[in-house]
């Protein structure tokens, strides 16, 4: 009988493109730390030992492969003078941009992480994470990349008019990102992160054109990427990534996260041992799935792109809705085991999951 | 009528952000007709394509939005707000819903703008705010953006409290809640989903003649 492998072990193996006991499961959970400590979602995120104890029960009852000590994305604009708004059921929203003339850009310096209190808890989470997890589960931290903070900067409409009406102050906001996100990533990898998950939403082909990313997106991501410490993830957020895969092994990313939208088993075949790919569950429609259909989902995604190793199972978003509920996730993890053990037998049965919708 | 030559034209010009050409082959319609016969030839089915062509994963949404922009900057020039050629519709307006996430909405707007209905623009509202102006503003057709889970399920509240005061307004939803979940919109009450900007021109106008059969 084989020795079964650590959730480290697990995941440096299918990196490395090899087949480890069976596929990783990264159950990118958030919010459901709060649940299980019966907070709200305020007082969760409040106290990093409630997230530190958060990830473990949540990591001991699904199997999960990792510690996702991610807050919610908001935490980095209110680095830089933001707010963020609460909800009872889902993830901490930015409040309104911090920038509202594009000229503050020319006066706009970037925030230090030893001054951000929100950043500060991350690193105590992360902290206590590493202290009580051991070495043996990877920690995936996360950033969110120079190009696309300026979503929640500026709003999403006022960065178009930005970026292609301002290419200066549009230059000058992306260096100040740049070096923020570098210091912010390397801060998380000395506080114990195994790996940074570079959000980058932005660059998705969804957003702006091949064009457009070449021209900005790429050299920032790979400039960036260069300056942090550790692996880096780079993670579209359901934003698709097909037409510019090819570009992205420069980039310096060693996982991409693949949208529900790009066809999964098409990228592993161009991934060719080149990059290992992460995804691609639809965490929206998730909320519905019934048994049969969680399973079905599961399994596709495996025979789509587990073969050979290279590949995480996750959702495509990066985040799993709060509304999801644990009866689903337990499936998912179930059958990860049951059809994630390698070698794969997805072959066995059907692969489609309409069929169970 | 114009050529499918020149709907290509015109793409081309919106997909490259070429104000210039875009104003020209507008501009150079018949100054004095009515809105339908400038917008319907060129910027209805230009947009539409264009939200085809996002859903297919051809072009970027920023391609979609400032399409959009100028489509709406140019038509604005030609026939302002309040010029009597625009299309006479029912009360219609649009909110974000419990987000400071304005794109969806601005892409909407401008689609419709451009297009020559009028809608009134209730920024980002939280649902009983959102409740309070449907009634007072008399809205028969309410567009509501969204662009986060909680806040597309926040919409079936919206649409219980309208119900309870006796106001029933059509309502469309939008945003990425929905296209991840075709079965959401139902699931809260709408009466519609748009996947696109361009879609809303195709729904409000169906909705319109929906309205209208309703009276008749």
């Amino acid at each position: 009988m084989r020795v079964p492998m650590t959730s480290l072990e697990r995941v440096l193996t299918t990196l490395s493109q090899r087949e480890p006991d069976r596929v990783p499961l990264f159950l990118l959970l958030t919010m459901h730390g709060a649940r299980e400590l019966g907070l709200s979602i305020e007082s969760y995120f409040s106290r990093p030992e409630y997230v530190v104890e958060g990830q473990l029960r949540l990591r001991g009852k699904y199997r999960n492969d990792c510690f996702y000590p991610f807050f919610h994305a908001a935490i980095e604009l209110e680095a830089w003078g933001g707010e963020v708004l609460y909800t009872e059921d889902g993830p901490p929203n930015a409040g309104p941009p911090i920038i509202t003339d594009p000229k503050q850009i020319l006066a706009l310096t970037p925030p230090r992480v030893s001054d951000s209190p929100g950043l500060l808890k991350v690193l105590e989470a992360i902290r206590g994470l590493k202290d009580r997890g051991g070495d043996e589960v990877p920690i995936i931290a996360v950033v969110m990349s120079p190009f696309s903070l300026p979503i929640m900067q500026l709003g999403f409409n006022a960065y178009f008019d930005l970026m292609f009406e301002r290419p200066e102050l549009f230059a000058r906001l992306l260096a100040l990102n740049q070096a923020f996100c570098r210091d912010w990533a390397n801060a998380q990898l000395a506080a114990g992160a195994t790996a940074i998950c570079y959000f980058d939403p932005m660059s998705s082909p969804t957003i702006v054109t091949p064009g457009e990313f070449r021209k900005s997106a790429l050299p920032i991501a790979r400039q960036t990427i260069a300056g942090i410490k550790g692996p880096v993830a780079m993670h579209f957020a359901s934003g698709r990534c097909e037409a510019i895969f090819d570009d992205l092994p420069q980039t310096g990313a060693a996982v991409i996260g693949v949208s529900v939208l790009d066809d999964l088993a098409a990228l592993k075949q161009r991934a060719a041992g080149r990059l290992t790919l992460l995804g691609n569950l639809n965490g929206i429609a998730m909320r519905r799935w019934t048994t049969a259909q969680a399973e079905a989902e599961v399994k596709a995604a495996i025979a789509a792109a587990g073969s050979g190793g290279g590949f995480i199972l996750s959702d495509n978003h990066g985040e799993i809705p709060y509304q999801v509920p644990d009866e689903t996730l337990l499936v998912i993890a179930d059958a990860v085991q049951r059809w994630g053990t390698y070698p794969l037998k997805v072959g066995d049965a059907p692969l489609d999951p309409a069929s169970h919708s | 009528m114009q050529t499918q030559d020149s709907i290509e034209v015109f793409l081309d010009a919106l997909l490259s952000m070429d104000r210039v050409v875009a104003r020209r082959m507008l501009v150079d319609l018949n100054p004095e007709a009515a809105l339908i016969d400038i917008v319907e030839p060129l910027v209805v089915p230009a947009l539409e394509r264009i939200g085809v062509l996002w859903e297919q994963g051809e072009v970027s949404l920023s391609q979609v939005y400032m399409s959009g922009r100028i489509c709406e900057e140019i038509i604005d020039e030609l026939l302002p707000a309040c010029d009597l050629r625009r299309i006479d519709q029912p009360a219609m307006a649009i909110a974000v819903l419990d987000d400071h996430h304005f794109l969806g909405k601005r892409m909407v707007c401008s689609v419709l703008r451009a297009s020559g209905y009028e809608l009134k623009d209730y920024g980002a509202v939280d649902g009983r705010t959102l409740v309070e102006r449907v009634m007072r503003d008399q809205i028969r057709i309410l567009l509501i953006s969204t662009l986060m889970l909680p806040s597309a399920l926040r919409v079936r509240a919206v649409k219980d409290a309208l119900e309870r005061m006796g106001c029933r307004p059509l309502i469309v939803v939008g945003g990425a809640p929905f296209r991840f979940d075709a079965e959401l919109w139902r699931e809260v009450g709408a009466d519609a989903m748009a996947g696109t900007a361009a879609e809303g021109i195709s729904i409000v106008r169906a909705l319109i003649e929906r309205l209208t059969a309703r009276s008749d």
